[in-house]
């Protein structure tokens, strides 16, 4: 029988204006085992504490009751006083009074009654506690980075900083992502070359990170602190050590019509190139599906041409094994490709483009090196048409349910640079809302407005049609109520953000937990936002939700925090309530298995000792440092063999029968 | 394959043509439309209020008809097929309505949405398909330029009609494409011709018509073809330029080789 010492929290008014405490404390004195029961104002306080570690002592108490506020609150905190006092830090209850009753009923006399049901339950649970000890793994001290754009790089750059080593993993053959693509940053205007490009030297010339451009990570197992990641190596049929990034080779090279992928396919490039000169690393890349020689064996221009002798058609394909503590994602996004939306003409008007491509048109190190011009005809063009919210926050299928959060800045950004750049060409933006919640942000909006004259139409654009050398605009204007049927020259397209595709099989891979758009849940909305509910693994940029390049940069900052926090300790301790199975009761059906959603259990035969009968069978194993302690396995185990610490079913039987009493 | 028809009222009077070519090449195409029984006018218009009952009886009473008959419902009026499907999805999702509606309905024919709706061009592509369907063309139209004009009530609200995608349809370009001809995409070709604004103020008629049939013009279209007979009524009375302006039922008739058929009486 255990010693229990019951303490109930008066929270100030919050619990005790609702819930006579004092009666609570008098009740829950009567129940079996309890030898000491108690109220105080603050229990959390310094003297409420050391009031719990007086009592410990002087009562002799194996198991302690906090009546008080929710677990989430200061289960911590109370864990560590009656640790302090020569208890497990296991055998601590906490019947939350607070969420769960005072601040949720009226009537004193009946949360009263609640107040003392939720005390007993936890009485009878805490009875059948027993100590339980966190386990020790040690720590593999470096970091994988999946992508390298900005929020990669910034969480790469963050770690290395700290002196632990770095692996970034870029799919494309440089890093850089999306931001050195885009021509402008707002609400400043800096050049966003001119930021990023030097974060990507930095990044090269760190000597704890080591970057694999045009790489992917093939496959990840493993736990925190103890990752082991498999890397598949692109051929480049470039030998990346002899290349100098001379270009040579992509002047002489004659297959030159493959997309540029960099300038969103508005040109063309060559099948050996390199995607833009500030690329890093500056190595040329052959594309295999343009590569005359890789497709029909003759031409080797490339080669003969190449003094480094860094061309090698031979190369393979190469599987690199790399092991982490801790595994950050920053795969970020990209813009939908505005298919589905024929009204707008995409498909058929070189005219109308998407915004990032329209960033590109004004990009100086675009496919028009800056000079804004109709793709169709070279000419400036008179009006220009912008459309927000296109794929975004809708409710049909093609439709993506959020908001994208950037389209409004970068919309009044694009005004702005043309007006300024082009002051007789006019700007027409469509919108559903302007949002610009964010520092300096809607003094830029205001500034597109007022200064530069964009003239800005609440109501959205039913129609694109081909007119005579003009795009005829059909739209509504719902201040005015009225039909609006413009002529302009281009259109703009604020098409919507979504996660890269190749975000869903790295959350598979890691058993990391997406939202329905793909997008990566976090922990916890409010107070876990960078990391994700699997323990060691982080998010970074947009990769977890449409955000801008300071959030990005913020949220790629913390996760790198996160990542030290793990890397700086030599071992870790785990939470200890955690699932184990009793191999005599399992019967390897497997279940626990699937329905786990962290791959902590797996299947091994045992020799299993059973009434007096040895034989082998095949048995659920636990890995310890893996499981997160949900519960899953063990209400779906259907011969009760999988049984959760700290929250055993024998316990929760109680806690039922004690309410039910 | 048999299914319970409705036409409407305006097929047994201005738009006659358009019911007549239909039933000469369901047959040459093998497919059965057994007319309900004594249906009733649908209403012309499906009436947004949400207490409005009595006009959609009619619907709910040739919907019953089509579930004790065992068949899908096929119409071939744009207007007819807005009204009976939207009617169609309230009793099968909005309680409060079928309830009262039942009340009204002879208590052997109580209705609770089981019937399925289809517009006679569904037939054509989802039951017969366009592939099937170029192969019994005869008479392929070919080198003739034709513009699909959609209108409004065939694809709109877009969630309950799912007939296509009401901003970028395709379903009449893959007819046209079925029976030999080339389609020609305009801008205007999902726009409203005016509907029954031709009756309240002309000049609204006057202008969306004008509008649609400029657009297909300025691509290039020969004709148009539409589903609707008030459609057709509006682009081919109401329009400045002129285009001429057919169902999709005749031109249908002419590739099965069977507009004499019909012309003539079946």
């Amino acid at each position: 029988m255990q010693k229990i010492g019951v303490f109930v929290c008066w929270c100030g008014s919050n619990i005790a204006a609702t819930v006579d405490v004092a009666a609570v404390a008098e009740a829950l004195g009567k129940q079996p085992g309890v030898v000491y029961a108690t109220d105080y104002q603050y229990m959390c306080s310094a003297s409420g504490q050391n009031l719990i570690k007086d009592a410990i002592r002087d009562y002799g108490l194996t198991g302690v009751v906090i009546c008080a506020c929710s677990p989430r609150m200061h289960e911590a905190t109370f864990r560590k006083t009656i640790s302090s006092a020569g208890l497990n830090p296991y055998m601590l209850e906490i019947a939350n009074i607070r969420e769960q009753c005072s601040w949720i009923h009226k009537d004193r006399e009946e949360a009263t009654k609640k107040a003392i049901t939720m005390g007993t339950a936890a009485i009878a649970k805490v009875q059948l506690n027993t100590p339980l000890t966190q386990m020790k793994s040690p720590v593999t001290k470096r970091a994988l980075v999946i992508g390298g754009g900005i929020a990669g790089m910034q969480t790469a750059l963050d770690i290395a900083d700290a002196g632990f080593e770095v692996d970034i993993v870029e799919k494309k053959p440089t890093i850089g992502g999306k931001m050195a693509q885009l021509d402008k940053t707002f609400p400043t205007l800096d050049c966003s070359s001119c930021i990023v490009t030097p974060k990507m030297v930095d990044t090269a010339a760190n000597e704890k990170i080591t970057i694999f451009s045009y790489a992917e990570v093939e496959n990840v197992t493993g736990f925190i602190g103890n990752f082991k990641a498999t890397i598949k190596q692109k051929p480049r049929y470039v030998d990346a050590e002899k290349c100098t990034g001379c270009g040579l080779c992509t002047t002489k090279c004659p297959s030159k019509k493959s997309l540029n992928e960099f300038n969103m396919g508005l040109n063309t490039r060559t099948a050996i190139y390199i995607p833009f000169a500030q690329a890093v690393p500056l190595v040329a890349t052959i594309d295999p599906d343009a590569c005359i020689k890789l497709k029909t064996g003759k031409c080797g221009l490339c080669e003969k041409v190449c003094e480094a002798g860094a061309i090698d058609y031979a190369q393979k394909e190469e599987l690199i094994e790399r092991e982490y503590g801790a595994v950050v994602v920053a795969t970020g996004y990209n813009q939908i490709k505005p298919v589905q939306y024929e009204e707008y003409l995409y498909n058929q008007s070189r005219d109308v483009v998407t915004s990032l491509e329209f960033e590109r048109l004004m990009s100086a190190s675009g496919p028009t090196a800056g000079h804004l011009q109709c793709p169709s005809t070279g000419k400036l063009p008179r009006h220009i048409v912008f459309i927000q919210c296109v794929g975004s926050r809708g409710t049909a299928c093609r439709e993506k349910p959020y908001c994208s959060k950037v389209c409004c800045m970068y919309t009044a950004k694009h005004a702005m640079l043309v007006k300024d750049h082009y002051p007789e060409v006019e700007c027409t933006v469509f919108y559903i809302d302007v949002r610009t919640p964010g520092k300096n942000f809607d003094e830029f909006y205001r500034r597109a407005v007022e200064q530069y004259g964009v003239h800005y139409i609440k109501g959205m654009v039913g129609k694109v049609e081909q007119g005579d050398g003009c795009l005829k605009v059909q739209a509504s204007d719902l201040l005015d109520n009225r039909q609006l049927h413009l002529e302009a020259d281009m259109v703009v397209l604020a098409a919507a953000i979504e996660p890269d595709p190749s975000a869903r099989k790295i959350g598979t891979m890691l058993t990391a937990s997406m939202d329905t758009n793909d997008f990566f849940s976090e922990a916890h909305a409010k107070l876990r936002p960078v990391e994700s509910p699997t323990a060691g693994v982080f998010l970074s940029g947009m990769c977890q939700g449409p955000k801008d390049i300071p959030e990005t940069v913020s949220q790629a900052s913390a996760a790198a925090s996160k990542v030290i926090g793990v890397l700086s300790k030599d071992f870790l301790l785990s939470n200890p309530c955690i699932a184990h199975s009793d191999p005599t009761l399992c019967n390897g059906c497997s279940q626990c298995q699937n329905v786990c959603a962290y791959g902590a259990i797996s299947y091994e035969d045992q020799m299993v000792v059973d009434k007096g009968v040895r034989e082998t069978r095949r048995v659920a194993v636990v890995n310890e440092a893996i499981c997160q302690g949900c519960g899953a396995c063990t209400v779906t185990c259907p011969s009760g063999a999988m049984d959760l610490k700290g929250f055993a079913s024998n316990q929760i039987m109680a806690e039922v029968d004690a309410i039910c009493n | 394959m048999k299914y319970s028809y409705y036409p409407g009222c305006t097929l047994r009077t201005k738009a006659e043509i358009l019911n007549r070519y239909a039933l000469a090449s369901a047959k040459a195409l093998g497919i059965e439309l057994e007319e309900v029984e004594n249906w009733q006018c649908c209403g012309g218009m499906y009436t947004a209020s949400t207490d409005e009952i009595a006009t959609k009886l009619a619907s709910v009473r040739a919907l019953a008809q089509a579930r004790d008959a065992g068949c899908d419902l096929v119409t071939l009026c744009s207007a007819c097929f807005n009204v009976i499907k939207r009617v169609n999805e309230d009793a099968r999702t909005n309680e409060n309505f079928i309830t009262k509606v039942n009340n009204y309905m002879a208590p052997d024919m109580e209705y609770h949405g089981e019937t399925n709706v289809l517009h006679f061009l569904e037939v054509l592509r989802d039951v017969i398909g366009f592939d099937e369907l170029k192969k019994k063309v005869v008479n392929p139209l070919t080198g003739r330029k034709i513009g699909a004009y959609y209108g409004c009530l065939l694809l709109r609200p877009g969630e309950v009609m799912q007939l296509d995608d009401p901003e970028n349809p395709k379903v009449l370009e893959e007819f046209i494409r079925a029976i030999g001809a080339t389609p020609v995409l305009y801008g205007q070709r999902n726009e409203c011709c005016g509907g029954y604004q031709t009756l309240n103020e002309k000049s609204i008629a006057v202008q969306r018509s004008s509008a649609v049939v400029e657009s297909a013009l300025s691509q290039g279209a020969e004709c148009l073809i539409t589903a609707c007979p008030l459609c057709r009524y509006n682009l081919a009375v109401n329009a400045a330029p002129q285009i001429p302006v057919y169902y999709f039922t005749e031109l249908l008739a002419e590739a099965l080789g069977v507009k004499e058929v019909a012309e003539n009486g079946n």
